[in-house]
């Protein structure tokens, strides 16, 4: 979660917002932010945490584990139409990686003010050239992209 | 006895130990499949409301006021937990 928050400046000039959801009560959370998160991110976390304590949110986007009664590491990019574009899930023990996260919703944002007339090619990153779908693209991706230029 | 548990990533949790009747088993992993699926990309995200923490002051949120901007939904296993 201070990984999140680390990233949450960078989020927020993206226009993204950051909502963060587990089953603790939101006076754990508060717990957990006066006596550990706030002395890991400056000046707190800035964002809601949300809390989920009977797991039927959880359950709707398909992360709750039954058994254990807790949320898997889930994470859902979500449009402004409100539309699903990207989500991972992950078992515990292996954190996320957010700056991936931000690089996929740069990605998204870039297609979407394009309105589909471009697309990231494997391994985008912003301000590398994106390819533009079309009739003349079919088979000629090979001129325009190689694989090196996604690494 | 209490038996200690290992130090992990999984925040710890219980379970229930009386033996069930095998037809009451076979009913409640029907449930389970059916309350539970995996959302899909391209399909809207289901909305909620929920109490949440932020800045001190506890508040309910609703996915559907977010309605115009980018929104990056994160679930945890929990607080305290070490990742």
């Amino acid at each position: 979660m201070s990984a999140v928050a680390d990233e949450f400046p960078e989020l927020q000039k993206l226009g993204v917002e950051v909502l963060s959801i587990s089953v603790d009560s939101v006076f754990v959370h508060k717990m957990w932010e006066d006596h550990e998160l706030s002395k890991m991110v400056k000046g707190g976390i800035p964002y809601p945490m949300l809390s989920d304590q009977n797991g039927n949110v959880g359950r709707l986007y398909g992360v709750y584990n039954e058994d254990a009664g807790v949320q898997m590491r889930g994470r859902f990019i979500i449009d402004p139409d409100g539309v699903v574009q990207a989500y991972e899930v992950m078992t515990p023990p292996v954190g996320r990686n957010v700056a991936e996260s931000r690089r996929q919703i740069q990605a998204f944002q870039l297609v979407r003010a394009s309105k589909g007339t471009e697309a990231t090619p494997a391994g985008w990153q912003p301000g590398r050239a994106t390819l533009k779908p079309g009739p003349d693209l079919v088979g000629n991706v090979w001129k325009v992209w190689k694989v090196e230029d996604g690494k | 006895m209490p038996t200690p548990f290992k130090d992990g990533c999984e925040r710890p949790s219980g379970t229930t130990l009386a033996p069930a009747a095998e037809e009451t088993k076979i009913i409640e992993v029907e449930k389970k499949e059916a309350k539970q699926s995996m959302i899909k990309v391209g399909a809207p995200a289901p909305d909620f409301e929920l109490p949440g923490y932020l800045n001190g002051q506890f508040s309910n949120y609703k996915l559907s006021e977010y309605k115009g901007k980018w929104v990056f939904v994160c679930f945890y296993p929990g607080d305290f937990t070490f990742v």
